[in-house]
């Protein structure tokens, strides 16, 4: 596990033309890790056929509706795995 | 060319079937008994009684938010781990300070076993978009009016976990057993679009 609870991360500027569960909204965001959820096959690589899918630990990552969207006062917690991350 | 997007929900699920079959990645049969297993026993009095055993037993309700899979199983609920077809349980409880909602922003992810089949709106562009951006908004469109000071924590589910919201125990019902607490659990109470 790289990145404890409480780590600041930041979504990687990741435009792919393949499938991918990094939802556009956080792209570039700054979040806190909640909790490491468990070590699961990439989907990026899975959806395409790549056989073995690289295997990586997905993290809750919370943001802060104020960084997401410029308003809003609620926290919104997205499931993001290790390569699309980096520490912030 | 007729775009796909324009056919019933149904069609579009069928055409998108049979290229996986055509394909060699499935079979109808294969189909037929993922979805029979799937619906079986899943309905929401099963998330009910989870909630309602939290409520009444401390250490259930640790299990369960540590464990959620642990939990469900303590239940005789089966809920298989990501590599079996099933799902990491996550459960997130509602306190005076926060409020918990559930949404998947990229399709319709739920925790069909305990929770039933999702409804509609839960799958709706509308529900998906505004969950993240407004949900003090959304949530009073179902009647949830919560007072300022409560947190609203949104959880997009976009992998393996699934999320189920423990509600908040109701004043006064020191004196119900557990079957009638589980009997105050809604399906919406569960997703965190109505308080219990």
């Amino acid at each position: 596990m790289t990145y404890p609870a409480g780590t600041r991360v930041r979504v990687r500027a990741f435009d792919p033309d393949h499938h991918t569960r990094m939802p556009r909204y956080v792209r570039g965001q700054a979040g806190e890790v909640v909790a490491a959820l468990g070590r699961w096959p990439l989907p990026d690589d899975s959806a395409r056929g790549i056989t073995p899918p690289r295997v990586q630990t997905c993290y809750a990552v919370r943001f802060s509706a104020a960084d997401l969207w410029g308003s809003g006062d609620h926290t919104v917690t997205v499931d993001l795995w290790e390569s699309y991350l980096d520490r912030a | 060319m007729t775009g796909h997007d324009e056919l019933p929900a149904a069609a579009r699920t069928r055409r998108l079937e049979e290229r996986l079959i055509a394909a060699g990645l499935s079979s109808d049969d294969e189909i037929d008994e993922f979805l029979t297993k799937l619906y079986a026993n899943a309905s929401p009095v099963n998330g009910a009684r989870m909630a309602a055993r939290a409520w009444t037993d401390p250490a259930f309700r640790g299990l369960l938010l540590a464990e959620g899979n642990a939990a469900a199983a303590e239940l005789g609920f089966s809920v298989p781990p990501p590599d079996r077809h099933g799902y990491q349980l996550r459960v997130v409880a509602n306190t005076d300070q926060v409020h918990n909602v559930i949404v998947c922003t990229l399709c319709s992810c739920y925790p069909v076993s305990l929770l039933g089949p999702s409804p509609g709106w839960y799958k709706s562009f509308a529900y998906r978009s505004r969950t993240v951006r407004e949900p003090r908004a959304v949530l009073a469109e179902f009647g949830v009016a919560l007072p300022e000071g409560v947190q609203i924590s949104v959880w997009d589910s976009t992998s393996e976990a699934r999320y189920m919201v423990l509600p908040a125990r109701p004043a006064g019902t020191g004196a119900l057993g557990e079957d009638r607490l589980a009997g105050l659990v809604t399906r919406n109470g569960l997703i965190g679009t109505a308080l219990v």
